[in-house]
């Protein structure tokens, strides 16, 4: 088994808030993040596949076709965008790292046919990164 | 869904590896440039990660407000700044990363309770780095 890595990078604005709560409850819950503005990141994103080394092309994915599914299915709706506002998912969930790893996870993988994927990694900054191995 | 959340913190401390089990010679021999008598000292990044699963409500594993009051109270102002040989944890343990590595997982195993503590990795340097996730992490000497 060979693990393979690709890296991402895009740009997007967010808040949270769970309308669930009060304004109280978000503020202190939330913090900064609750400003109802929002605010950005430069998002750096890794997602790792495994597989075998294919004996004839020596490849575990090809990678053009890994780094054409990352930016039509996360580059194309993430990049740019006001989370919150503009990405079906956090429409009804809240646009943290943790949910982001999760909803490139789900849209990645039944797009990625000729390797597996092993792990989806967000780093919102260099000091902070949620990694999903699509543990339920 | 469960997730991993990985935070990076830094501190800066002096230490001298040195065993009083061993002779000034093996002492020298085995810890080289960093048996030097008189210390040195490194920037460390320490990288916590927990996991646990995405809390519904929040969207969070856990709330990093928590997190890092955690570390700040517990590892940073144990450590930043600090000789580590003078430490109570490395009165008897040379403060390798290492040791670091289990006494920094030891603290927070012990004392954080907002989500499951899955690993602590140091950056030493940029160019070494050690992990400990609480598997047999010492050997017994002698």
């Amino acid at each position: 088994m060979v693990y393979l890595t690709r890296k991402a990078e895009f740009s997007a604005s967010h808040f949270y808030h769970n309308p669930a709560f009060t304004l109280e409850e978000n503020a202190r819950i939330f913090g900064k993040c609750n400003n109802p503005n929002g605010h950005g990141h430069n998002y750096t994103l890794e997602v790792t596949v495994k597989g075998a080394v294919d004996p004839k092309s020596g490849f575990v994915v090809d990678l053009k076709q890994l780094k054409d599914v990352m930016s039509r299915e996360v580059l194309d709706a993430l990049d740019h965008r006001f989370l919150n506002k503009e990405v079906p998912e956090f429409l009804t969930r809240i646009p943290t790292t943790e949910n982001l790893a999760v909803a490139i996870w789900q849209r990645l993988s039944p797009k990625l046919n000729a390797a597996q994927l092993h792990r989806v990694r967000v780093y919102e900054t260099p000091d902070l990164f949620v990694d999903f191995f699509g543990e339920v | 869904m469960k997730a991993h959340l990985t935070r990076r913190y830094i501190f800066s401390a002096s230490h001298r590896l040195h065993s009083d089990e061993m002779s000034e010679e093996e002492n020298r021999a085995t810890y080289g440039k960093c048996n030097n008598p008189y210390g040195h000292g490194h920037n460390y990044t320490v990288e916590v990660t927990v996991s646990g699963p995405v809390d519904d409500q929040t969207g969070m594993v856990c709330n990093l407000v928590d997190l890092d009051g955690f570390v700040r109270s517990q590892i940073l102002e144990r450590y930043d700044h600090q000789n580590l040989n003078l430490l109570s944890e490395f009165a008897e343990q040379v403060p390798t990363t290492e040791n670091l590595c289990i006494a920094i997982y030891e603290i927070v195993k012990r004392g954080f309770r907002k989500a499951h503590l899955e690993k602590i990795r140091i950056e030493e340097t940029m160019m070494n780095s050690f992990e400990y996730s609480g598997e047999n992490g010492r050997t017994t000497s002698g």
